[in-house]
């Protein structure tokens, strides 16, 4: 069994990659994700609705990703932005150079409201031994990322468990 | 959908929620992929998946398939049910040509120490006879004719049993 190397236990724990949203919370996106899942929820789509009961629009909980993921290119980028840029060390680090995601676990608190920008931590909570799945030989890994809006709030804390991977034969 | 949804009240432990099918197409998974702001070409581009993943097609992304369970667990419980927690296991990947199944069932209610509503559920989504993601929610609705979970902040939201 492969020892898990001193610098990746030295993240487990600590608090990496503070970042704020490349953009605010706007509705075209809000439309667009209830459209490609068909949710006629009214309080996406119905101002009055909005304001009755959340005081205004918010975006769906469940994008609370969408609003922290890079651009896919900006000016001056000479590199792809990637998010959980965490899981992308880990695979160079470990040398795993294939990798999806197993489980998605996300706490809602305060909601996300149109006009928000949002502010991610990521934090590596623990890393496994070598296994093997009938995609290849890897581990697997546990990322949380804290989301907070421009007062302070918790919106979200959003955990993540990835395997990274060798695929058998290479 | 209607503005009313439902109450707490009126939720039973064991009852189950309407079954919803989905077809998938390749459409389905890049819209998908692209209104999650996740332009990784194994969610578009079938040459990658097949090549880099060694998937058969591309699939549904993480972000896509959380927006999926979100729409059904409000479906159900209408504009006032208000997610607490979503936790989800994938087992297999969905692929275009799946239909995508989901079925759920109330596990358990409960109102918390700040009188606030909560239903837990267990959702599974198949494709065929396979599993593909297991998942279980917390979601609080009305526990009162004047209560309104959104309302909640602070010591009177507690989404995860523990907090």
């Amino acid at each position: 069994m492969s020892e898990i190397p001193a610098e990746v236990q030295g993240w487990i724990g600590q608090k990496k990659y503070e970042e704020w949203g490349e953009f605010d919370v706007e509705r075209g996106y809000i439309f667009t994700s209830c459209s490609s899942v068909q949710n006629g929820n009214p309080l996406f789509w119905d101002d009055k609705a909005a304001e009755e009961l959340t005081g205004g629009p918010i975006a769906p909980p469940s994008m609370i990703s969408v609003w922290f993921r890079p651009h896919y290119w900006s000016p001056g980028r000479t590199e792809e932005a990637v998010p959980l840029q965490l899981h992308f060390d880990l695979k160079a680090t470990l040398g795993l150079p294939e990798a999806v995601m197993t489980d998605n676990t996300i706490t809602f608190h305060e909601p996300v409201r149109v006009g928000d920008r949002l502010k991610t931590t990521q934090i590596l909570r623990s890393v496994s031994d070598l296994k093997t799945t009938k995609l290849g030989t890897g581990r697997f890994w546990v990322l949380e990322v804290e989301i907070e809006n421009r007062n302070g709030d918790l919106c979200a804390i959003e955990s993540y468990t990835g395997y990274g991977y060798k695929r058998s034969g290479s | 959908m209607t503005a009313a949804g439902i109450s707490f009240e009126e939720v039973e432990v064991g009852e189950e929620l309407p079954e919803l099918a989905i077809d998938i197409t390749p459409s389905t998974v890049v819209l998908g992929a692209l209104a999650t702001r996740d332009w990784r070409p194994m969610h578009h581009d079938k040459d990658f998946a097949q090549e880099r993943n060694g998937t058969r097609h591309i699939f549904i992304n993480t972000p896509h398939n959380a927006a999926y369970f979100e729409r059904y667990i409000t479906d159900w419980t209408g504009p006032r049910g208000r997610l607490g927690k979503i936790q989800f296991r994938m087992s297999d990947s969905v692929f275009p040509g799946d239909t995508m199944v989901f079925h759920g069932k109330v596990e358990g209610k409960e109102v918390d120490e700040a009188g606030c509503g909560w239903v837990d559920l267990s959702i599974q989504l198949d494709v065929g006879d396979t599993v593909t993601t297991s998942c279980r929610a917390r979601v609080a609705l009305p526990s009162a004719t004047d209560d309104n979970p959104w309302k909640r902040k602070g010591e009177a939201w507690r989404p995860s049993p523990s907090s």
